[in-house]
Formats: C-alpha cells, structure tokens, sequence
C-alpha cells in the first residue's frame, strides 16, 4: 500500500509601501494597497480559483477518495477575505467535502519559531482560530512557515498540541534515510515527522512543462509510475508545493491542470491512495527518529535559514523587530497589533537577500524592490516608524528586565486574583450553608463571614513575594 | 602583438578620469604575454611610469627636419626620449612643416591640457600622428577620446592598420545635450573611420549607436577597473568628526548633477542633524551651489572645502562615511569605486556607466531627491546596512581588475586584425 499526499501553499505577504525616513513618525500605514490587491487578485484568478475548481471535480469525480492538505496563512486569508471573497467561498466548499485537511502554522507566516517562542505559540493559536472561524475545523498538524524545523522547534509544536509536522526532507540532515516515511521528532518522540519528497515535488513545480527537462513531457501516467517503482517500504510519497504552481508558475498551457486531473485514474490503477496528513499519522508508526540540529527549511540550495537570515541586514531588521515583541504583546491597541502581524512575514527579509546566481534569481522574481538594500531602507524606515508607536505605549527607557518583573507580577496578580475569587465563591457557598443552616439554628452570620475575609488579605500580601522571586529566579536559570 | 596608442592625459599629470583609465587599461594589458603597446601623449613629464609601456612624448617627435647633433638631442630631450628614435622619427618626417611653429628640435610643443586652441592643438597632434605611424611597427591603432580620434585616423590613413577607438565620453554627456558641433563632427568622423569602437558602459554604447547612427555590430563595451590602491594610502589619517559626514567629489559641473546632491542634504538635514555635506571640487557651477546652499539654510552643514588632489582625495574619502555622485550622465564614473576601495558605501545615480557592473551600491535616479535622500539617511542610521556595503563593496571592487578589461581589449584587437 502506498499513498502520495498532497500539501498545496498559499501564502501572499502585505506587501509595503515605498516609506521614506521623513514619513516615519507621520504616516502610519505602511502597505503598498494597489500592488497588494493587484497581485491577489491576479493570482487567484489566474491559479487559486481554476485550482480550486480542479481540485473540486478530483474530489468528485473519485468520489473523495482524492485528499490533500492545504496550508493558508493568516495574511493571505485576510487579503482574500478583502479582495477575493468567492476564493473564501471556494475554500469553504473544498472544505465541506471533507477530503481537504486544513494544516496548522505561524498566522504571520512569520520566522518567530526562530527566536521567540511566546511569538511562535501566538502566533500559532491565532492561525488555528482563523481556521476554525472559516472552515470549521480546528488543525492537527503543523507546517511551519517555508517548512523550518529543527529540534528546537519540535518540543514547542507538540506542547501546542500538535500530532505532526511537515518539513523539508533536506538531503543533508537525512543522508541515506528516504523521505518516504514518517519519523519521529527526536526532541519530542510523541510528534511525527512527515518529510516533503523534494525530488517528486519539484519535478512537478519547476521541471513539468521545461522542454530542456530531459524527462519532458511529463505526464500523469509516468509520474505515477515513479512513484509505484519506489521500494515497497515507502509508503508515503509527501509532494508540497505552492497552489500558484497550478496556473501560475506553470501556465494553463503548459497542461497543468490536466496533468493534475489525470492523476487519481492513474493512481487508483495502481492502487495508490492519496492521505492527508492525519491520513497518514493515524495509519502509519515512525520507523524512526529524526534529529535537525540546525533549522532547515525548503528554500534556497542550502535548504536552511539563509535565505531569510543570511546576511548582516536581514539579521538586523529580524532582531531589531524581535526586540520589541515583549512590549507590542503587553499593547491592546487594534491596529499596532495588526501592523506587528503584517511586518512579522518573512517575505520582507527574503527580499533582503544579497545572494547570486540560481539562489538570488528567485530572490530577485519575487521582491518589489530594485535591490536588496532598497529592501532593507524601505522596511527599516517602516519599523522605525513602528518602533515609535510601540515606544509612545511602552517606553524603551524602561529596561527589558524591569518590564519582564513587572509583567510577571501583573500575571501573578491575575492568577492570584482569579484563585482568591475561587476562594470567595467557595466561602460565598459555605456562607450559603451556614445561612441555611442558621436558619434552622441560631442567627449568628456576621461574624462568620468576616473571618476568612481577613486570613485572604493577608495571603495577598505575603503570596507575590514568594511566586516572584520563584519567576525570575527561574529566568536567570535559563539565562545560563 | 604591438599597439600603437593615442591619449591625451597620462598618470601622474592627470586633470579628469580619461589619464587614470588609459594608464590601467594599458598597465592591465601589458600584463598579457605578448601585448606590446607603444603609447603617445601630447607632453610627457618624464615621471611617468615607463615599466609596461613605450611613452612618446608628441613634444619631442620632430616633424621639420633639424640637424642636430646626438649629443645636443640627448642634453635636451634626454630623459624622456631615447636619441635613437629621435633620429629614427626625424628619418620619416613627410612633409615640410617649417611653416609652422617648431622648436630648435623641429618638434611642435604641446600643454598635453585643455587650453583654449585645444582644436589648433588636436590638429597638430593629427600632423605629429603622421610622422609616428611612419616609423613605428605596430599590428593596430588605439585611440583614446575624441581628441586622439584625428590622430588615429591619420595613421590609419598613412599605413591602413585597422583603427579602435575608445570611447570614454561623447559631448553628449559632458553638455546634457546641447553638443559642440565641431566635436561632434570630430567624433563622429573617428566612429566612422574606426574598424571598432570600445565604449566603457551600455549607457555609451546606446548613445553612440542611437545618436551617432553607428551599427551597433562594431561596438563593443569593455567596462572600466579600477588600480588596486596602496596600503599607505589605504591606511591614511583622516580626522573624523562627530558627525556624519556625505560627500560628493568632482567637478562642480552640470554633468555631474551637483544640485541634486544639495536638495538631497536639505531633505536629509530637516530630519537629522548630526550630518554634514562636503561638496569637494571646484567648476563652474560652484558659485551657484553656494548660494543654493544658502537659500535652503543648510550653509552651516553644507561645505565647500575646493579642489582636492592626490592624496587628499582620499583622505577625504577617509574622513566620509557616505559617498555620493549624482551624475546626470556619466559615461562610467571611477570615483565611486575609489570610494568603495576606501571602505565608503556609495550611492550612485543609475545614469552612470559604474551601476551597470556594481552591486553593493545603492542605485537612484539622479532626479529623485527622496530616494536619494532616504539612501543617505539609511546609510547614516542603520549601521548594519553601512556595514554590509563597506564589506561587500570592497570585495567586490577588488574583483574589478583591469587586467580582465585588457583581455577583452585584446580579444577585440584580434577579432579587427583577423576579419
């Protein structure tokens, strides 16, 4: 038995306006409106939406035996919801089959993974709810922005109560292993690992339709006949890939969508089934556990991090952002927190990306701006300006270890607050019995209740102390 | 190989970015075995850097016949020419030019600068071009700028070796349009004549096929390098101020887009004020400047400090941590590369012939004041940025060698030789 699944990307950035330093402090919006709705618009048209359709009649026309996942980001949802709606409406339908499985990851399609682990788990918590509010269905498995993973990450995945996780199955962390199986995650053995079969994904999103592929033409029947000539034990054949590859990167006329459409026939004649990913950790056990010492990701040759975090300038503007994450969670205010999600994505770093040759060519496609360094001012100025907000809120003149001692107390205050409200519903109760059973004996209430009034108080006063010293004791540990 | 070249300006007598260039590219040449280049300037001063090259001093290339004595010649022109080619050069004098002013030796003299018969004296150099050819061997005839076309058309006339021209300008960069019609007509008469043509941007190589109608087969860009600078120099003391410090280096001429940089600072300066603009050059709009510079009340950050040469220029690339040149038109533009050997991040118009192969600059339309305003604030607020290009920018600019503009000089020598 062998399965191939599915897992198709959408994601667009909030693409930024040009910003100059002299409208930083006196323009507060930031976002470039006409290239953002332009290129939604034209995407989904040209591939979200005839994809969609496919998609749709696959799931039809074998009866829902056809699966696959979809992972949307946060931003691209509310770019949609704004200027795409019927694409919503599409993905609701898609959903109602129930042959779609709707996967898990940052709402920023942010790197928070990286460097801020209360970010992460936000960030994650916010995505799930986005999903569930549309299409009803609350994630089970991850895939984390541009599929990052590393051992760090696992641990914080599982805790957010994730069943699995999809990531990169990069050549070099999986050496002779295949990525024909499901893992284990070594840092966390309760969560499975589903690796993306790079070479079969890749034939389809960059190689189908190249007449310089010595493979050309590709087509439905010799790509499943791949995959059935993979040994026996592998059982899974992974394929992730961006939805636009279908219309888009891979025009109408290359034939896309019907090599798509004819690949369930082919499948079902070789008795291939297509799984979500729940499909297959439900019915598949680790063979094994898997170790990524280092993030890796799906991008870029080096398939990790650096095309994101490669240079002095994209580390800048990624920690410089990050330094106030602390201070933009303490905010309430509606649009700063709207901002702070938009200027997470990590797009505006990969179009800081100084590298060459194969490498930067898609680093260079995909940004708005001239050069890399355009890239970085026009984003710097941005969060300058950003900074200046947070600042007017929060100001930086306070340190960081201050502000943690002071949050920790308000937390503790509120845990405290909420366990002495515990304590006066029980007395409230208790005062209840006493009541009613004065009333059948004597009337002696008062008393009764201001006693356990006065013990409360003092507890007050003595208990935040304690849990204090407990906190940051404890956060000087992890400083160590 | 032997090459016969024509230039105007030579290191280290040099008054713009035409003597700097011809001097690498033949240096960068001459380092390819077999390359043999004889090159003839208007005056030489007798310190030039003889190692690569045959330097003819024009001044001393006799074209009326003297008869003069190997002793006499030697006391006189001794340390810039050997004797033997004086009288080599004297046996192919090809017509009497008594009537014309020569010296005791039959040579005419040359400034070898831009004087105000400079016509007088490219025509002359044309005549001295004659006598040269004559007596030289040589597979191939180089000039460099427009004042040399004359002289290499003469040669090649005299001994139908095939000519290249180099372009470094045309008089539509050096007059934003409003061309000389005498120059023009000089240039265009060198492209036509010229079996190729070497431009040292696409930028020129467009405006000579575009507005001097040459087929664009016969020319061929070989972008400029630059010459590795010394560690003295690169180590040279500079007082840093507490400010920032911009600068723009050049001439203070229309060309060079010097306004822009001004309204830039005034922009700049509105928002920061730990910054100060160096304006170093001298020129004829200079004056204007001021008084711009003034009337935007920017005067007390805003500095003319004059001309700057030799080792001052650097020191003042020493003291800056922003270099600008909003050239309106450069051909290629050597300065910024200068700057970029001197750990200084650019930012270049992208109307020079330099953004075509520089990467870590920051390139903006001459016009656009914002965008380059916002370039310098970037560079002078973000220090990551300011690192980023300082490192980058001299990795990269040590990577531009002329000896790889001289193989490609080479390769088109042989494809003219060969046809």
């Amino acid at each position: 038995m062998k399965a191939i699944s599915f897992c198709f990307q959408i994601h667009q950035p909030f693409r930024l306006k040009r910003y100059r330093f002299f409208d930083i402090g006196n323009d507060h919006y930031y976002y470039d409106d006409f290239a953002n709705d332009d290129i939604i618009t034209r995407i989904a048209q040209r591939s979200y939406m005839p994809a969609a359709e496919t998609l749709m009649r696959m799931i039809e026309d074998s009866k829902g035996k056809f699966k696959f996942a979809l992972s949307i980001s946060g931003v691209a949802l509310e770019q949609l919801e704004q200027y795409v709606p019927e694409f919503i409406d599409q993905l609701k339908k898609l959903a109602a089959t129930g042959s779609v499985e709707f996967l898990g990851e940052t709402y920023a399609h942010s790197l928070a993974s990286l460097i801020d682990v209360e970010e992460f788990a936000e960030q994650a918590r916010m995505h799930d709810r986005k999903i569930e509010e549309l299409f009803g269905k609350k994630p089970k498995v991850f895939r984390n922005t541009e599929l990052i993973y590393s051992d760090d990450i696992a641990p914080q995945v599982l805790a957010l109560g994730y069943k699995g996780i999809i990531t990169e199955g990069a050549k070099h962390i999986l050496g002779w292993k295949s990525p024909n199986y499901v893992y284990a995650a070594a840092t966390a053995p309760k969560l499975k690992v589903l690796l993306r079969n790079s070479k079969l994904s890749n034939d389809i999103s960059f190689n189908f339709g190249n007449p310089e592929w010595p493979e050309y033409p590709l087509t439905a029947d010799k790509f499943i006949d791949w995959i059935a000539q993979t040994p026996e034990e592998e059982q899974i054949i992974n394929l992730g890939m961006n939805l636009e590859v279908l219309g888009e990167m891979k025009p109408r006329e290359t034939g896309i969508f019907q090599f798509f459409e004819a690949l369930p026939r082919f499948a079902a004649e070789r008795g291939i089934e297509f799984w979500t990913p729940t499909d297959t950790i439900k019915k598949l056990k680790p063979v094994g556990e898997l170790s990524v010492m280092h993030p890796i990701s799906w991008a870029d040759e080096a398939r990790d991090t650096s095309a994101w975090l490669g240079n002095a300038l994209q580390n800048e503007a990624f920690n410089k952002l990050y330094s106030v994450a602390e201070r933009v969670r303490l905010c309430d205010d509606r649009r700063l927190k709207q901002d702070w999600d938009y200027l997470q994505g990590a797009d505006h770093l990969f179009y800081m990306s100084t590298k060459r040759l194969g490498d930067g060519a898609a680093h260079g496609l995909f940004s708005p701006y001239g050069t890399p360094f355009e890239a970085f001012t026009n984003y710097m100025n941005v969060l300058a300006d950003f900074i200046v907000r947070v600042e007017e809120q929060y100001p930086l003149s306070i340190e960081n270890e201050e502000l943690n001692a002071l949050l920790t107390t308000i937390r503790n205050q509120a845990r405290e607050i909420e366990s002495l409200n515990k304590e006066v519903t029980s007395m409230r109760l208790n005062i209840e019995h006493l009541g009613e059973e004065e009333k059948k004996g004597a009337k002696k209430p008062v008393e009764a209740v201001e006693a356990p009034k006065k013990s409360t108080a003092k507890e007050k006063a003595a208990k935040p102390k304690a849990t204090k010293t407990k906190t940051t004791k404890a956060k000087a540990e992890v400083k160590k | 190989m032997k090459a016969l070249m024509f230039g105007w300006e030579f290191p280290p007598h040099i008054l713009g970015g035409l003597g700097t260039a011809s001097y690498g590219l033949t240096q960068g040449m001459a380092s390819h075995p077999g390359m043999e280049i004889s090159f003839v300037i208007p005056k030489p001063w007798g310190d030039e850097d003889r190692s690569f090259a045959q330097i003819i001093g024009a001044s001393q290339v006799p074209v009326a016949w003297r008869d003069v004595s190997r002793e006499y010649v030697e006391s006189r022109i001794g340390k810039l020419m050997d004797p033997d080619l004086y009288f080599r050069l004297r046996d192919h004098i090809y017509a009497d030019f008594n009537y014309m002013a020569t010296n005791d030796l039959g040579c005419i003299e040359f400034s070898g600068r831009y004087p105000d018969n400079l016509l007088e004296e490219i025509n002359n150099y044309s005549i001295m071009a004659g006598v040269v050819a004559r007596t030289l061997d040589f597979d191939i005839i180089h000039s460099h700028d427009w004042l040399t076309y004359p002289a290499g058309i003469h040669a090649k006339q005299v001994t139908g070796k095939p000519l290249v021209i180099h372009v470094h300008a045309t008089d539509f960069d050096r007059s934003r349009g409003n061309v000389n019609p005498t120059v023009f007509g000089i240039e265009l008469d060198g492209m036509h004549h010229a079996d190729h043509i070497i431009t040292v941007s696409n930028l020129t190589r467009n405006t000579v096929i575009e507005k001097y109608g040459i087929d664009p087969a016969k020319v061929t860009t070989v972008h400029n390098a630059v010459i590795p600078l010394s560690p003295e120099l690169i180590n040279i003391e500079a007082p840093r101020s507490k400010d920032k410090v911009v600068t723009f280096l050049g001439r203070i001429t229309m060309q060079k887009g010097p306004e822009y940089f001004v309204e830039a600072a005034t922009k700049v300066l509105k928002n920061n004020h730990n910054v100060r603009f160096v304006m170093a050059g001298s020129g004829d709009m200079m004056d204007k400047m001021i008084r711009l510079a003034a009337e935007r009340g920017i005067a007390d950050r805003f500095h003319f400090p004059g001309f700057q040469k030799g080792a001052e220029v650097y020191k003042m690339l020493k003291a800056s941590d922003v270099y600008v040149m909003p050239s309106v038109s450069e051909p290629f533009g050597i300065s910024p590369l200068e700057a970029m050997q001197m750990g200084v991040p650019s930012i270049i118009s992208k109307q020079s012939g330099c953004a075509e192969i520089l990467d870590n600059v920051i390139k903006t339309d001459y016009w656009d004041v914002d965008a380059m305003a916002d370039a310098i604030h970037a560079l002078i607020s973000y220090p990551a940025l300011h690192k980023q290009l300082k490192e980058d920018g001299i990795a990269e600019v040590n990577q531009i060698t002329w000896d790889k503009a001289g193989a490609k000089v080479i390769d088109i020598y042989n494809k003219v030789i060969n046809k």
